[in-house]
């Protein structure tokens, strides 16, 4: 990867049919970059879902990309972002041993709770900007979680 | 009406106005085949080697404008086919190709000649189709012939499983095609155009950059009308060859790495590029920082992803070349002709220092020698296809041409072995021109095979086999920039051609002299089979000139100058 490679969000609109992921990912896989993440699902009352990548990458070769998204036949529309609200959720388990009141605490302030307790264990969620997401998982870690789930990015231009 | 998937692939052909089929049967792929042998719609064409069967089909599209057709089994068929799509993909050739597949309860599971053919297409296809019902046969196989000729025209695969050939469904191809995210851009920003002309009017040194892109949009006529109407010179690159006509006062020559002195020098002086339907490829910009250095850039295309890709547009104009072409001449007047006179001088003494030329300077004829003296005796009345290497340059290089659609070659891909079949395809696109294959010892190796699809099918293409014994672009390389180190480039072991052709039911003729070549020519012309002339060429003769690669346009290595020609 370049030196001067900086974060970007790329959203896609495709038409929802088979091997149209593997259309997308080709394109970056083929360059040799790699996607931080990656979602997808369904925009509700249409044919079309709605990806949102985040990679990393030259201005130069990521307009280059977005140019061959737009190509790929199923691609819809191509949206490289400036200003977007950005959102992540993160899923978090932890052993039941661990102090119920502190963690919720945690979670409360990165837009969370804990969603479910089991004899064994709890887990929590949270969903906010990727880089808050990072602290809380950074913050939690004297808890002893014992799995981390996170959902890769959604955004919205403003 | 109600019918299988395998008749609905005969019927969508015929609907489509395909008159030939180039492909191979096998497994997967029989009961479309069994259907073939029912139909008087259209001829089919069994070459002996699938890859054969899609450049084919690229040569009939190249030479008709047309889109080919080529059909191939599953598996190994399939594979065998991809070289052939990558070339189409690279050159924007418009294609259809159905392959068979195993039938759906098998795929995934490793079954007999299966691999996943549509993983394999992706990135060398404009687009590929898996058809799991054949109630979508009829759609697909319409959108496959729209988005091949449409837009940036490219190949497009379907696959197709057994059991869906098999498969009875309603057959109807009266249908619109409805793809909401597929709109190619055709007609040119208004704005955008009246700022490219205002610009072309301003300059001092403007220079046209003419791409295969005008072949593609059938614009060479408004092209030709719009470079004259401006009297600004003009350049083409290998795709464009016969765009311009080659006697045209106006065409500078071929640019790139083995481009003519002047046409090189005058990209790298102009003030403004007029690229029209080029895609600033390495092998014609040199070093990019280099190209074109002083120059506005305009940039018209029909895909967009073309545009700045490797050098920054100015004036990017999307569309169509025949409508933006035609929207461009209605605004020709802004430009005077007698603005670029002095421009016109000097290109005219580039050329005068170092003109496009070879010396006869040895025992042996010289290859340019061959490609020029066809260009004399045919011209006008042969279609030219070449492989791949140094005899593909020299043919750019030195024959006359006068059309487009005349010059059929591999460009983006290099692929040796794509003359032979290439040329069986344009004749039978073009069954009254001669059909001619500039090729080398190396090159007619990949694909001989051909020679009894030529044979069986009574396709009188003539090879002229420029034997240096020698791999010889790569050979160049090695002696200019590998200390004449020629590792395994060294063809001179070979098989006896005349022999090898004959043993096929074609002619042979293995000619040295000049009065042997015109010869051997007028009488493979006139028996009117398929033939290999071998002529006998000099050995180290070097494609000249030559942009090393990587480096800049106005470094270039040069013809030695002798007094003889």
């Amino acid at each position: 990867m370049t030196d001067n490679s900086e974060r970007r969000v790329v959203s896609v609109i495709v038409v929802n049919e088979a091997s149209v992921l593997s259309r997308i990912t080709n394109l970056f896989s083929g360059r040799g970059y790699n996607i931080t993440s990656l979602t997808v699902a369904p925009i509700p009352d249409s044919k079309y879902s709605r990806l949102t990548i985040v990679t990393a990458g030259s201005v130069r070769v990521i307009e280059q990309i977005t140019k061959q998204l737009h190509k790929l036949i199923p691609v819809l529309r191509v949206y490289e972002h400036e200003d977007i609200v950005e959102k992540e959720m993160a899923l978090v388990k932890f052993p039941i041993t661990e102090n119920l009141s502190d963690i919720n605490t945690l979670c409360e302030a990165y837009n969370g709770k804990i969603v479910n307790i089991s004899d064994t264990v709890i887990i929590a969620m949270v969903a906010d900007e990727p880089k808050r997401v990072e602290n809380f998982l950074s913050a939690i870690k004297r808890y002893n979680p014992k799995e981390i789930v996170r959902s890769g990015a959604v955004a919205l231009e403003r | 009406m109600q019918i299988s998937g395998a008749q609905m692939v005969i019927e969508a052909f015929i609907a489509e106005g395909v008159d030939t089929v180039f492909g191979y049967p096998g497994g997967a792929i029989m009961n479309v085949y069994d259907e073939i042998y029912k139909q008087d719609g259209f001829q089919h064409i069994l070459n002996r080697h699938e890859q054969a069967s899609i450049h084919a089909a690229e040569g009939y599209a190249k030479a008709s404008g047309k889109v080919g057709v080529a059909m191939i089994t599953s598996g190994p068929g399939f594979t065998n086919a991809v070289t052939g799509l990558a070339d189409a993909y690279m050159d924007s050739v418009p294609l259809v190709v159905v392959s068979g597949q195993v039938p759906m309860s098998l795929i995934g599971t490793d079954g007999f000649q299966e691999i996943d053919a549509i993983g394999i297409s992706r990135p060398c296809t404009k687009h590929n189709y898996l058809v799991t019902d054949a109630a979508d046969l009829p759609r697909v196989l319409k959108e496959a012939f729209y988005i091949a000729r449409s837009g940036r025209p490219g190949p497009v695969h379907v696959d197709i499983p057994k059991d869906v050939t098999a498969q009875i469904a309603e057959f109807n191809y009266d249908i619109e095609v409805e793809l909401e995210t597929y709109k190619p851009h055709v007609k040119g920003n208004p704005r955008q155009i009246k700022k490219a002309m205002d610009a072309i009017a301003k300059a001092k040194r403007p220079l046209f950059y003419l791409g295969g892109g005008i072949i593609n949009a059938n614009a060479t006529d408004e092209v030709r009308e719009f470079v004259h109407k401006c009297g600004i010179p003009a350049v083409e690159t290998f795709m464009a060859r016969g765009v311009l006509a080659a006697d045209d006062k106006l065409l500078v020559g071929m640019l790139g790495m083995h481009g003519s002195y002047a046409a090189n020098m005058a990209m790298s002086e102009t003030d403004l590029v007029i690229g029209l339907g080029a895609r600033f490829d390495d092998r014609v910009t040199g070093k990019l920082s280099e190209f074109a250095k002083n120059a506005d850039v305009i940039h018209v295309d029909i895909d967009p992803a073309s545009i700045s890709k490797l050098v920054n547009a100015d004036y990017p104009i999307v569309g169509d070349l025949k409508n933006v072409a035609t929207e461009m001449l209605l605004q020709v007047d802004k430009v005077d002709s007698d603005n670029y006179e002095s421009w016109r001088e000097t290109i005219i003494n580039f050329a005068d220092l170092h003109p496009l030329t070879y010396h006869e300077d040895s025992d042996r004829l010289k290859p340019q020698w061959v490609i020029e003296r066809v260009g004399q005796l045919l011209g006008d009345d042969a279609n030219i296809s070449t492989d791949v290497g140094q005899h593909q340059m020299w043919t750019a290089q030195f024959y006359p041409f006068s059309r487009p659609r005349q010059f059929i070659s591999s460009g983006g891909l290099g692929t040796m072995g794509f003359g032979f079949p290439a040329a069986i395809g344009v004749k039978a696109a073009d069954p009254e021109r001669t059909s001619i294959n500039f090729t080398g010892d190396g090159s007619i190796l990949m694909n001989v095979q051909e020679l009894m699809t030529a044979v069986e099918r009574k396709i009188p293409v003539i090879n002229i086999i420029l034997n240096n014994n020698f791999l010889g672009m790569v050979r160049q390389w090695q002696t200019l920039f590998y200390d004449k180190r020629h590792s395994e480039t060294d063809l001179s072991v070979q098989p006896d051609f005349v022999k090898l052709s004959e043993a096929f039911g074609g002619i042979g003729y293995r000619v040295k002299t000049k009065e042997e070549f015109d010869a051997a020519l007028k009488d493979a012309v006139e028996k009117n089979i398929v033939a290999f002339i071998e002529v006998i060429v000099e050995r180290f003769e070097n494609v000249m000139p030559m942009v090393p690669s990587g480096g800049s346009l106005f470094n270039m290595m040069l013809l030695e100058k002798k007094e003889t020609k």
